[in-house]
């Protein structure tokens, strides 16, 4: 892409190490971001991809600084974020937003919806009086949801509602930018599918961006331009949706769509089952993070003991040694212990 | 094919607050053959995890399972059983696993303890006969170092091996018939394949019946033979897994389909099903699903029965009165 302006986040080497607690204190730290960078532009929507414990979750509650990051930058819009004092954090969060993907657990059960979404708009002083509830109402519409459901309770809502009243609570600010974390995991298909809708039809009303964080690569590219795909703690491969689901260049992100589901019974794809369990963050792997657990033919002892950087490799960045004669698939019949 | 299962008119329900009983399951009827796997297919509280809890008599109270309904293993009927030969059925005919591994397992006993009480519960055979067999059960379910793992607590073992134990579990009195209620819906999708791999293999192997079940239709594609999509107590659409998704009939299950993102082919707008999913409180007279339905017509304010739309594919809905002679 040949944008003029600057991307509205530029995230470079991000760390984030979480200290071992409790009964393991003093143990080796968790490793759940380790140097992590890209960029959003405006306007547009970035999906980081992976499995449970692999750090997106992690990435975007550092770059919101919900998380003291351990080291590295993100630029938003200009602003150094990790440099920003309390004060100056608080006006930046008016313009970074983020939802959950359990609305309910981020949702005080003894304050009505319209409290909820009025919350940030008093906050940051953005209406008066009357006003207020004349955005509150304004919101709700705009997520659908009938204006007169202000005056109830999280509880009374099912679970795509409680989504939209978490998406109108994020929209009340006037963000230009959301983190989006799995944010229609836990919601049944009829369901997802209205939310992903309202979620791009918002994008395209008010400008905004996404940093979407997803287990679901049939989901990303229903809402993604790009895509990052995360392992133990690294981007392993980045690029367009489209050119990377078409040739994935690392072998972490073959399995990975090997493994989607597809409802479609005549569709014999071969299925690459990876062996063994994703390694603990506290003690990764030497070199290539993922080299415990590849199919690559081509795998050898470098991969054992040099870390694989990010580099082109056709339409994507991959981070293999050997990423050139990445099989398509493997053998279908890949061992499965 | 021999038929190890028959399940007919099965109602399941509750009390409400009124004294008046609500039915969650509301006369849903399906068999399973030997070596068959079937899905039981839909949205949260479509009644699917309450007919399989029903198959073992789980039903929680004050739930229960209504007169009129008849579940059938072999010559068994499972509805007249009590204490004792009601325990038999239980793990040793109709093996269970369920979607969170860890509230299954007990902590503070080692796998290879918790695998080898399932075997003695069912089988004549002796401490060290359990644990060889306990062993056994660990290989077969694909957990590498079975030796070493037999002494491992659940906590020390990764989601997808934890899932892999509560297989063993099932599996150690050799049931003939398997209930999967969600069974990779907690792991990772590279997991996911790698489970649903072993409990593809166990059902050659052993010639065991499956009855799978998820809201996933993607996981439904690749491993069942038959489905059966429910919505609102009842089965409203089933059909062998190849003709249900050539030839999705039901508005319910077409709006399912419409709504699933897709890993290939154009991406396109969702088309979600409006609404949502009625309380089994207050289900809607007529046709269930007439409120959502963008087909709906005059006729859908009386409940449809099954009726056939083609080669052992039938439908909940009146619409296929113009259809039946479909081949």
């Amino acid at each position: 892409m040949t944008s003029v302006s600057p991307p509205l986040l530029e995230v470079r080497d991000l760390v984030k190490h979480y200290a071992a607690g409790g009964l393991f204190a003093g143990g080796p730290p968790v490793r759940a971001v380790e140097g992590v960078s890209f960029t959003v532009g405006r306007g547009e929507t970035v999906a980081l991809v992976g499995e449970s414990g692999c750090g997106k979750s992690s990435v975007g509650r550092t770059i919101l600084r919900l998380q003291e990051p351990t080291s590295g930058r993100a630029v938003f819009d200009g602003t150094d974020v990790f440099a920003l004092d309390r004060a100056a954090l608080r006006r930046l969060r008016r313009r970074m937003q983020i939802i959950f993907q359990d609305p309910y657990s981020s949702l005080n059960p003894r304050m009505t919806v319209g409290a909820a979404v009025a919350e940030g708009i008093e906050i940051h002083g953005l209406a008066k009086g009357a006003e207020v509830a004349r955005r509150v109402a304004a919101l709700l519409a705009e997520v659908g949801l009938d204006p007169g459901y202000a005056r109830r309770y999280p509880h009374e809502f099912s679970g795509g509602q409680r989504q939209r009243v978490g998406i109108a609570r994020a929209l009340a600010v006037e963000p230009s930018f959301i983190v989006c974390d799995e944010p229609v995991s836990a919601l049944d298909v009829s369901v997802q599918a209205q939310v992903l809708n309202l979620l791009a039809d918002l994008q395209r009303e008010r400008g905004l961006s996404y940093l979407f964080i997803a287990h679901d690569l049939a989901v990303v590219r229903q809402i993604a331009r790009r895509v990052e795909v995360m392992y133990l703690g690294r981007i392993v491969e980045s690029g367009p949706t489209e050119a990377l689901l078409a040739s994935p260049r690392h072998p972490y992100t073959v399995a990975l769509l090997s493994a989607v589901p597809e409802p479609d019974p005549t569709r014999r794809r071969s299925r690459i089952v990876l062996r063994g369990d994703l390694p603990s963050p506290s003690d990764p792997p030497s070199g290539c993070p993922f080299h415990t657990r590849c199919f690559h033919p081509g795998r050898n002892e470098r991969c054992r003991t040099e870390l694989p950087l990010l580099r082109p490799v056709g339409a994507t960045l991959a981070a293999c040694h050997y990423a050139e004669s990445t099989p398509a698939a493997a053998p279908a019949t890949a061992a499965s212990a | 094919m021999t038929r190890v299962l028959h399940v007919r008119d099965l109602r399941v329900s509750f009390p409400a607050p009124d004294g008046h009983r609500f039915h969650p399951v509301d006369g849903v009827s399906f068999s399973l053959d030997r070596g068959e796997t079937l899905a039981l297919v839909g949205e949260s509280g479509c009644g699917k995890s309450l007919t399989s809890l029903a198959l073992l008599r789980l039903v929680p109270p004050p739930g229960r399972v209504d007169a009129g309904s008849t579940i059938r293993l072999g010559d068994t009927d499972v509805l007249s059983l009590e204490g004792e030969a009601l325990r038999r059925i239980r793990g040793r005919r109709i093996g269970m696993i369920f979607q969170d591994p860890m509230t299954s397992l007990n902590p503070v006993f080692t796998v290879g303890d918790q695998i080898a009480e399932g075997v003695r519960a069912h089988l004549p055979v002796t401490k060290a006969q359990a644990r060889e067999r306990a062993l056994a059960l660990l290989q077969e379910v694909g957990i590498p170092d079975p030796a070493g793992r037999l002494d491992a607590y659940p906590h020390q073992l990764s989601g997808g091996m934890r899932q892999r134990v509560m297989i063993a579990i099932a599996l150690a009195a050799e049931p003939e018939i398997l209930v999967a209620d969600e069974p990779t819906t907690a792991l990772d999708v590279t997991v996911q394949a790698q489970i649903l791999e072993v409990l593809d293999q166990l059902r050659r192997a052993r010639g065991m019946a499956v009855l799978l079940i998820t809201h996933d239709l993607g996981i439904v594609a690749g491993r069942a033979d038959r489905v059966a999509v429910m919505y609102a107590g009842q089965i409203v659409e089933e059909a062998p897994t190849l003709e249900l998704f050539a030839h999705p009939s039901h508005p319910y299950t077409q709006g399912l389909f419409a709504s699933v993102p897709r890993i290939s082919g154009p991406v396109e707008r969702l088309t979600p099903i409006g609404g949502t999913v009625p309380s089994p409180t207050a289900f809607p007279s007529g046709c269930r699903f007439r409120p959502r339905c963008p087909q709906a017509f005059d006729k859908s304010e009386l409940p449809p029965d099954l009726l056939a739309v083609g080669p052992d594919h039938r439908m909940r809905c009146w619409l296929a009165e113009g259809r039946g002679g479909r081949d």
